[in-house]
């Protein structure tokens, strides 16, 4: 084991584009729902 | 005469070691019921692979083979039974919750920097840090996936913190919030969620992740798939066998072969010992990222949250959401952050998921 501040800073990047990228599938997700509930709700 | 204790002569010190860690987790699994499905197959299956010219480590080899090494199979199926299981109403009823979720998954991505930064290669990094995820198939599919060195480790890390979890959570939160914050009451106004969202929304869900990461449709689809079977409402006997014996025939088989990858030489190293640190890392700041999402929010809005629930974001259902009611009520008596809980802990499973996808994507 051996600390490497390099492979730190190569990893940084993917952190970001990995937690942006779950806000925003889970933006979309939240807004299909809610377009889902608001055009269903008459439909039971 | 030799013939009787031939073997015995060939037993290794680190044979032995790892018949004691069996011991433990099949010990953890009966006399603290931590996790008993996954840890007490796993228990046995090490002492079973350990035994000196073990005749069992050709099968449980052979299962490894066929229902994990190739394609994942074992996790993807459990994922069918663990799809009919949950229920995504009190989701549906509040879809902002997801957002809880989402910032959850925050212990994912910073253990995978920490463990890159102890010199793990970006593969095992991030294999490592999907113990974060507090799912076993996610963590099994992507650890697998990425050819980790290190699946049986995590894979025990993984399902231990996930019984750790009413123990590991409670003084995160409580370190992380005011006594005001937690005494915030929040209503639950329990609007009937149309049966046409309820069947349209795993459908959705699959589409959406599976444009955006592509190697997560396996996992997103067999949890939706099953979601769908118990929502249709024309299947409920295959729902039912979802739930109960698919689910359990396969949990029987995946602890046993996770058990393949227990063998002394894989196990005992150093690297295990840093892997389960790390697992712990992953939870804490997992924890730390829902409940920081809730005071941020908190910030802006005008109803205020009470930020214990954003730490039921983690995946682990229903532990976590139990975790945050039983704190509410620990400080107020009258406030039930159950239902709020329920909804942000499901959110956790579909954002555990998506986590999964998107570390692939990003990692391959």
């Amino acid at each position: 084991m051996k600390i490497s501040l390099e492979n730190l800073v190569d990893v940084l990047p993917i952190m970001g584009k990995g937690m942006l990228g779950i806000f925003i599938v889970t933006a979309v997700i939240i807004a299909f729902v809610a377009i889902l509930n608001s055009t269903t709700k008459n439909s039971d | 005469m030799e013939v009787l204790y031939q073997n015995l002569l060939t037993i290794s010190w680190r044979e032995v070691v790892m018949w004691v860690i069996g011991a433990v987790l099949i010990y953890l699994a009966i006399k603290k019921k931590m996790e008993p499905s996954l840890l007490l197959p796993m228990g046995f299956g090490a002492i079973l692979i350990n035994l000196p010219n073990s005749g069992a480590k050709a099968v449980i080899d052979h299962l490894f083979k066929i229902g994990i090494d190739s394609h994942e199979l074992f996790p993807l199926i459990l994922f069918i039974g663990i799809g009919a299981m949950i229920d995504f109403e009190p989701l549906l009823t509040n879809p902002k919750l997801m957002i809880f979720g989402a910032a959850a998954q925050f212990g994912i991505f910073f253990t995978m920097c920490l463990a890159s930064l102890f010199g793990f290669e970006l593969h095992d990094a991030a294999s490592v840090a999907i113990i974060g995820a507090a799912d076993g198939p996610t963590s099994i599919f992507v650890a697998n996936t990425l050819k980790s060195n290190y699946t049986a480790a995590i894979m025990v890390a993984a399902y231990s913190y996930m019984a750790l979890v009413p123990m590991v959570q409670p003084p995160i939160i409580k370190l992380c919030t005011t006594k005001k914050e937690r005494l915030i009451r929040m209503n639950y106004t329990g609007k009937k969620v149309s049966k046409l969202t309820k069947i349209l929304f795993p459908i959705v869900v699959t589409i959406v992740v599976g444009l955006v990461a592509p190697d997560a449709v396996a996992l997103i689809g067999f949890l939706m798939f099953g979601n769908l079977i118990r929502e249709c409402g024309v299947l409920d006997s295959l729902s039912e066998t979802a739930q109960k014996v698919l689910a359990n025939l396969i949990t029987i088989f995946l602890g046993i072969t996770i058990a393949s990858r227990m063998t002394a030489n894989e196990f005992l190293q150093l690297e295990t010992l840093l892997i389960m640190g790390l697992g712990l890392v992953a939870f804490i700041f997992d924890t730390f990222g829902g409940v920081m999402i809730a005071k941020i929010i908190n910030l802006f809005t005008k109803n205020k949250i009470n930020p214990m629930i954003g730490a039921a974001g983690i995946s682990a259902f229903p532990m976590s959401a139990r975790v945050v009611n039983k704190l509410g009520l620990e400080e107020d008596n009258q406030n039930f952050l159950l239902m709020h809980a329920v909804g942000v802990n499901v959110s956790g499973q579909i954002a555990s998921v998506i986590a999964g996808g998107l570390i692939l994507a990003l990692v391959r």
